[in-house]
This record gives structure tokens, sequence and C-alpha cells, in this order.
């Protein structure tokens, strides 16, 4: 049996276990997307701001693991990783964030773009150009287990599975944690927050957090498969904005879906286009995007203006 | 209970609130009347922390507010109904109810229970709509809503501002009944209207406000007898609802 592709006005026949591969390699990808599109929707969310350093928790997370490792035991590393990212994430929003009153859009992007350019130097420093991964969590590179009669590595199930549960822990979060509950009224209504007597200015430093955390530890679980780079973090920034832009900013459950596809039709371009194009299409689509539907694929205009997680 | 003396509040250069001097007693229905523009809200929020004042004093029982941020005054006991609702409107009923909690939850939970059974006597639809988002509530849910939240943080003294604004006749009776209510359970009320004649009906002291001066003040009763303040601010009343 085989399934018939089209694809701009090319028909292409596609063994159904290749097929498969694309669409875990793609599942796969679009679920890191999504992660830091969740990422950038959590700050978004509380300040109104888009992170553009959001990239760079992923590659720290990753990048500082692999180092740790070196002393640590892998779960441990990880941990660690995850961990230092999260202080980072506080610090920058205590050193660049907090004392600005009311700074405007403009002044924010410049500033998560300095971030993100200021990090990616430091990680220069500490790391070196040179290309790293975290070993396999089981296994190694060609491990793999069957599934529908094609081999897929087990990095992938835990990417999967990782991805997942942190999708489904933040949903219970910030549905029934108390904090979560406080970080939604912030992002609902500022003012109101604070006249129930939230210091605001805590929550946003706790979303810097959580966007860290996450980031973190999604670029730790990808590591393997698609290696650990001081540069590694501007890429999936541009994706997960893609991704965030594309499920509606702000909606982190439309960011998953809106992940998956970028995800899933990057792997199956490969079939269409050259590699070298792979990144042309996440572009592409954010332009449409922005031009055909700002508000987003899931959105509507007036949901875009509730902020929700 | 809140004592304002010589309150001086701008946006920038421009000056909005000029000398401002007022005073609440405990257990006592305040209003304060004027036009749009006069400063009301300005005065609420400089109250609520949210504005920062350039001069004069406010003073809370011994305490002066203009050391605390907004976030702080709240556990002072002054709670803000702000104008407009502001209701959380991507959260349920029940939500934004815990969220005006947020402080004494810590403090005592039974007593927080105790609060929310009284809010819903009060207001027995939030209970009906608990699970429903607030942004989808009508205008007088709303208000109720932005009520019950402001109560549930237990305020020595509630303020609220217009709180009829946009609502039907009827709906504005049920609230102001709640406001005579909420005295009779020992809060003190500090009311903003543009609707003057019903506010001063409940009122026990009013104070008329005009561009930033306090143009005069008196037992309700006496404001309502006034020729000046029929002229200007009841007769609007009187022909809207005729
Ligand atoms: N954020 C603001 N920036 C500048 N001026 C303001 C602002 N808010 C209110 N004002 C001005 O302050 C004056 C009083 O406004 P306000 O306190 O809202 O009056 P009221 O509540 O009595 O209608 C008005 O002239 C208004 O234009
Ligand atoms: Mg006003």
């Amino acid at each position: 049996m085989q399934f018939c592709l089209c694809h701009g006005g090319l028909v292409f026949f596609m063994t159904p276990e290749l097929f498969l591969q694309y669409l875990f390699a793609g599942v796969t990808y679009g679920l890191i997307y999504a992660i830091v599109a969740i990422g950038f929707n959590i700050i978004y969310n509380t300040t109104g701001i888009i992170n553009f350093a959001q990239g760079e928790f992923v590659m720290l997370g990753g990048m500082t693991a692999i180092s740790l490792h070196h002393y640590l035991p892998l779960p441990l590393a990880i941990a660690a990783a995850v961990a230092i990212t999260m202080v980072i994430g506080a610090l920058i929003e205590m050193v660049f964030i907090r004392w600005l009153h009311n700074p405007s859009i403009l002044r924010m992007i410049i500033i998560t773009i300095g971030l993100s350019i200021l990090i990616r130097e430091g990680a220069l420093h500490i790391w070196g150009e040179g290309v790293r991964a975290l070993p396999y969590f089981n296994g190694n590179e060609i491990t793999s287990i069957v599934v529908l009669g094609v081999g897929v590595s087990p990095q992938v199930f835990w990417v999967l599975g990782v991805c997942g549960l942190m999708v489904a822990a933040l949903y219970l979060f910030f549905k029934f944690v108390p904090l979560g509950l406080v970080m939604r009224a912030c992002a609902a209504n500022r003012v109101a927050a604070t006249l129930c007597g939230v210091s605001t200015k805590n929550m946003v430093t706790f979303s810097f957090v959580l966007s860290a955390g996450i980031g973190a530890m999604a670029g730790c679980v990808v590591s393997p498969i698609t290696y650990s780079q001081y540069d590694g973090g501007t890429n999936l920034a541009i994706k997960g904005f893609t991704v965030a832009i594309l499920g509606g900013l702000g909606n982190s459950m439309a960011a998953v879906a809106a992940g998956l596809l970028l995800g899933i039709i990057e792997a199956f371009s490969i079939s269409v286009v050259p590699l070298a194009f792979q990144d042309a299409i996440a572009i592409g689509i954010l332009l449409i995007i922005l031009f055909i539907r700002p508000h987003g694929l899931f959105g509507n205009r007036s949901a875009a203006m509730l902020k929700e997680f | 209970m809140l004592r304002i003396r010589n309150l001086e509040v701008g946006y920038g250069k421009l000056k909005v609130l000029k000398r401002i001097s007022l005073h609440v007693a405990p257990g006592e229905i305040i209003t304060i009347i004027g036009a749009n523009g006069a400063g009301k809200t300005t005065l609420l929020h400089t109250i609520a922390g949210l504005l920062r004042a350039s001069g004069g004093e406010v003073v809370l029982r011994d305490q002066n507010l203009r050391e605390y941020p907004a976030r702080k005054i709240v556990g002072l006991g002054v709670s803000l109904v702000p104008e407009g609702r502001q209701v959380f409107a991507t959260m349920t009923v029940m939500e934004n109810l815990q969220m005006g909690a947020y402080l004494p939850m810590r403090r005592d939970k039974n007593r927080v229970r105790e609060q929310l059974a009284w809010i819903i006597e009060l207001f027995p639809v939030l209970h009906e709509r608990a699970g429903q988002l607030a942004g989808t509530l009508s205008g007088g849910e709303q208000q109720m809503l932005a009520m019950g939240r402001a109560l549930m943080a237990q305020p020595a003294l509630i303020m609220m501002d217009e709180p009829s604004t946009g609502l039907a006749p009827l709906i504005v009776k049920n609230i102001f009944k709640v406001i005579v209510k909420m005295r009779e359970a020992g809060n003190t009320v500090l009311l903003v209207e543009q609707n003057a004649k019903a506010a001063l009906h409940i009122a026990d002291r009013g104070y008329v406000m005009e561009t930033g001066h306090i143009l005069a003040q008196g037992a309700a009763a006496d404001l309502l007898a006034n020729q000046d303040v029929q002229r200007a601010y009841l007769g609007r009343d009187v022909d809207a609802q005729t």
C-alpha cells in the first residue's frame, strides 16, 4: 500500500514506513516548538512582553546539563541544569525587567533581543563553538523500538513523554494550584489582581522562572537527538514564536496543536524541498499568518483580547 | 476611620485633586457625587494606593496609607470595587471570589468560608453562576461579582466607584439594597456615584466634588434638600427617570 501526498502540484509516493518516520520526527520537533511557544505565552500573559530570549533557556538547559553530566549522574545533572536555568530566568527578570515602569513594547523587544545576544555570547565564551549532546537516556543512537514496523529511537518517546507531561502539568497547575490561579488573575487583569493584594511583580518573576524551567527541561530531553550548541536557541526561538503566533498568542493549548502542525509540515517537507529550505517554511508560515490571521489559526479576534494560558 | 487632609494628586503636570479634605467614621455610608471628570476615581485610586499623592495626608485609623503600596492597603482593610467592574474575565465566578480572598486565605480559612457563605446570601446569583466565566456575565452580575470579590477580602472600609453605571433601574435598586446590608453587617462604605439621588437616599453624609474641589458637604438629607445640589446633580436624575 502506498500513501499519496499531493504537494505543490507534485505527487509523491511514500511507503508507510517512511510516512511514520516523518510523522515521529515531526511530532518530536513539534512538541519542542510547542514547549518554547508555551514559554513565550506564560511570560506574555503575565507581562505583555515577548521574551525573545526564550530559545536561550532551551540552549542553557541542554548545555548546562551536558557540562554537569561530567560530574553528576544524568538525572541529577538534568535536575540541576533545570534549576540553574530557572535561577538565571529569575535573575534576568530581576535585573533587567523588574525596575522598568510601563516600558514600551519596542523597548522590551530590544531588551529581550539584547539579552538573547548576551546569553549566546556568554555561552560561546563558556562552551565554545563545539556541538555537544547529552547521552541517550536509554541505549544509544542505534537503539530502536519497533512501532508499526518502523524503528523509533527511545529518545523520541522520552521527548513525547516529558513534553506531554509538562503540558499536562502546566494545565493542572493553572487550573487547580493557587499560585497558578494567581498568575491567571494577573494575566486577566493586573490592576484587579493588585487590588486583591497580589504582588504582580513577583508573579512576573515567577513567570520567567517557570518559562526558563520548561525550556531547560525541553533542552535536556531533546539534546541527544538535535544536539546542543551555543547558538541553538535562535532557531528554536523563531520556530517557537511562529507556533505561538500560529496558535494565537497567549493560548498554550492551541500552541501544542500549532507546534505539532509546524513540526509535521517541516518533517514532510524534506520529501518535497531540499533540507536547506526547511527553516524557510516556518518563516513563510509566520509571515502569512501575520498578514492574514494575526490573531492565530485557532483564536478569534475577541478571544485574542482575553489572555488565557 | 479614614481621614483625608489637603490631598493633592495629579497626572504629571495636570493637577486633578486640589487640597481635598474629607473624613469617614466607622459604620457610615458616605457618598461622593460629582460630574464626569471631577476627580472621584482619582481620589479612590489614591486611597487604594494605585496612584501616588503629591501632598496631603491619607490616614486610616492611625496608619498613613501614603506609605503603603496598593497590595498592602487591601491587607489593612480597604477594598476598592473599581469603576467598570474589572472582573477577571477569563476566570470563573468562583475563581474570582477565591482571588478576593487571596490575603485572608493565609490567615484563617474558616473565616473565608463564612464570608463566602454570607456573600452568596447577599448575591444568590453568584452561587448559580459559580462555574461560569466572569466575562460572560451580564453587567449587573459582573457588578455583583466585583462587590463580592472585594468583600471576600473582609474589608473594614469598602469603596465603590460608580456601581450603578450602565445597569437597569431594578438592578441598581438591588445593588443599593445590598450596600445598606453591608453597612448593617459592620462595613463602612465610601460610595462614588453619578446617580446622586439614589446615593444620597442611602447615605449618611455626602460630599459634592467638582474639578478637584469639595464644593459642598453635609448630611445626606441636607444635600438632597439643597437648592444648588438639586439644580446641578439631582435635576438631571429626575429628567433621566421620566
Ligand atoms: N490616567 C490619566 N492620565 C491623565 N489624566 C487623567 C487620567 N485619569 C484621569 N485623568 C484626568 O483626571 C481628571 C479626573 O478624572 P477622574 O478621576 O477619572 O474623574 P471622575 O472619576 O470623577 O469622572 C479628568 O480631567 C481626567 O481627564
Ligand atoms: Mg470615575
